[in-house]
């Protein structure tokens, strides 16, 4: 490989950084640019709706790597800057501001944006206290108005807008959520655990709203700040602060324009390379087959970034890794750490273990005999082994499987 | 500056220099050193920041919690030395600490 030969990697978050890197220890030899429209070092997101939120955590400790690990690893970072056309035939990408890079291989890590709220268009999207939470950004907007006795609507009832609740009740805010859903949680847990998550909430003092659709938002006089949010069963909630958060947009424009394959995500195959042979693509922004699933899938999941970014940065290096590891995700809210693995879609019966009263319990998404997918709440050594019983497909016992005196263990087979 | 050493399986050594109150998973990533994958960025969701902390240190570190024990009982290869590297702070009072890495995570 020439030593001038370029690989960029468009998009600075979790795949992004971890791409970049993982591609110079891998072995490429030329220069390696990390491209990212944010001005900040590239950082953890997950905390964003947590501990930062909460100003628990600082802004250096969120940051991934420091930039001397940058220095270390020869990526230059190109932070703050947007690339505006990729241009395929000349390998060649051109910036917002008219700067030009010929690369020889090129990264998507573009991730995604909030979905928008259709309601919010009228006006209530430039409000200065109406927020989308995804960015460092967005959380330091919303961080002035995050104060005891403030009035929160939050919108949408997914991890986003409930880790929000959780943070902000214990601020001593007075938090309402709107889901327009019959219940929170709804496209990716079962009923029984969406309504454990609503009962934790209201008895922590949320106003949980399920079944309502917001219709519409009263601005103040001079139109720059929400006071109320209408919604479609004739309720209105006045309101200090909005946060919206109704799910995630895969940023594929750049991709399509240049006639990448994209289909509610760019296609990759299991070792992240894009229909193209000099593009791969990894994180947020991407849709592949599942093996496990045996279906297309595309994931907002860190773990997910960083083992698609590591197929990534041994494809650029002409090898081959390739992606099989089991989908899971966690979210934190108050003491409940809920950490979930496969994706529950077809499940036939749910069988639950533990107890929801005891705040201590695991919920099997059964498919006949096989573990599609598992949720545990504060029980780690459960979350563990689920992992086994879905990557591996171990058939499984339903009546063990539910009584809590069989450790779970003893329905695997020796690792 | 605590000074922290990294063994990985192969037995590479990193002799690093930790800034303090930084944990060693930290420590870990700003240098690079492979074999510390931290996953979940240090919030002990995920146990890919395993290491087996050298006997001599393992008295004189604070003990783990529950999240953290939790994670331990479960992770790859684990021994009575094992800790997550996400939970263990640089300090004064642990300058020198050796740190091993286990086989799972190459």
């Amino acid at each position: 490989m020439r030593s001038n030969e370029l690989l960029v990697v468009m998009g600075a978050g979790h795949a992004g950084a971890e791409l970049a890197v993982q591609a110079r220890e891998g072995g490429w030899s030329g220069r390696i640019a990390l491209v990212g429209d944010e001005p900040a070092l590239p950082y953890h997101r997950p905390p964003l709706s947590k501990a930062y939120l909460g100003g628990a955590a600082s802004l250096e400790a969120l940051a991934l790597k420091s930039r001397a690990a940058y220095d270390k690893a020869g990526v230059d970072l190109m932070l703050g800057r947007r690339v505006a056309e990729v241009d395929r035939t000349a390998a060649r990408l051109r910036f917002e501001d008219g700067h030009a890079m010929d690369y020889a291989h090129l990264a998507f890590a573009t991730g995604g944006r909030p979905r928008r709220l259709p309601a919010a268009a009228a006006g209530a999207d430039a409000a200065d206290n109406f927020h989308y939470l995804r960015t460092l950004a967005d959380v330091d907007r919303i961080r002035p108005r995050f104060v005891a006795g403030a009035r929160l609507a939050i919108v949408g009832g997914g991890y986003v807008g409930l880790e929000v609740a959780a943070v902000a009740v214990k601020h001593g805010l007075k938090v309402t959520v709107l889901e327009a859903a019959p219940r929170v949680l709804a496209r990716v847990t079962a009923p029984r655990v969406s309504s454990f998550y609503e009962q934790v909430h209201r008895e922590a003092g949320v106003d949980v709203r399920t079944g309502v659709q917001v219709d519409g938002f009263d601005l103040d006089a001079e139109g720059r700040t929400v006071t109320w949010v209408h919604c479609d069963d004739g309720e209105r909630i006045a309101c200090d602060l909005v946060i919206a958060g109704i799910g995630l947009v895969p940023n594929t424009e750049l991709a399509a324009a240049a006639g990448i394959a994209v289909d509610d995500g760019i296609l990759i195959d299991a070792a992240s390379r894009s229909s193209d042979p000099a593009i791969v693509a990894a994180g947020d922004c991407t849709r592949f087959h599942s093996a496990l699933y045996d279906r297309s899938i595309r994931l907002e999941s860190v773990p997910n970034a960083l083992e698609q970014a590591r197929c990534a940065a041994a494809a650029v290096n002409g090898k081959e890794r390739l992606h099989d590891g089991v989908p899971w995700f966690w979210s934190d809210q108050y003491e409940l750490k809920l950490k979930m693995v496969g994706l529950s879609q077809g499940y036939d019966r749910l069988l639950l273990r533990g107890s929801p009263e005891q705040r201590s319990f695991s919920a099997f998404y059964l498919k006949g005999d096989r573990v599609l997918a598992v949720d545990t709440v504060n029980r780690v050594p459960e979350f563990m082994l689920a992992k086994r019983l879905v990557a591996e497909r171990i058939a499984v016992d339903a009546d063990r499987l539910a009584d809590d005196g069989v450790p779970l263990k003893n329905l695997l087979p020796p690792a | 500056m605590p000074h922290l050493t990294i063994i990985e399986w192969s037995g590479k050594e990193h002799h690093l220099e930790a800034e303090t109150g930084q944990s060693v998973m930290q420590t870990a990533l700003d240098a690079l050193v492979p074999g510390i994958m931290a996953d979940c960025g240090g919030s002990c969701s995920c146990a890919t920041c395993h290491c087996y902390v050298d006997e001599a240190w393992l008295a004189r570190l604070p003990l783990p919690e529950t999240a953290e024990r939790d994670m331990l009982e479960c992770a790859l290869d684990p021994l009575a030395n094992s800790r997550l590297s996400c939970q263990l702070r640089m300090t004064p009072q642990n300058d020198g600490l050796v740190v091993r890495l286990p086989k799972s995570q190459i």
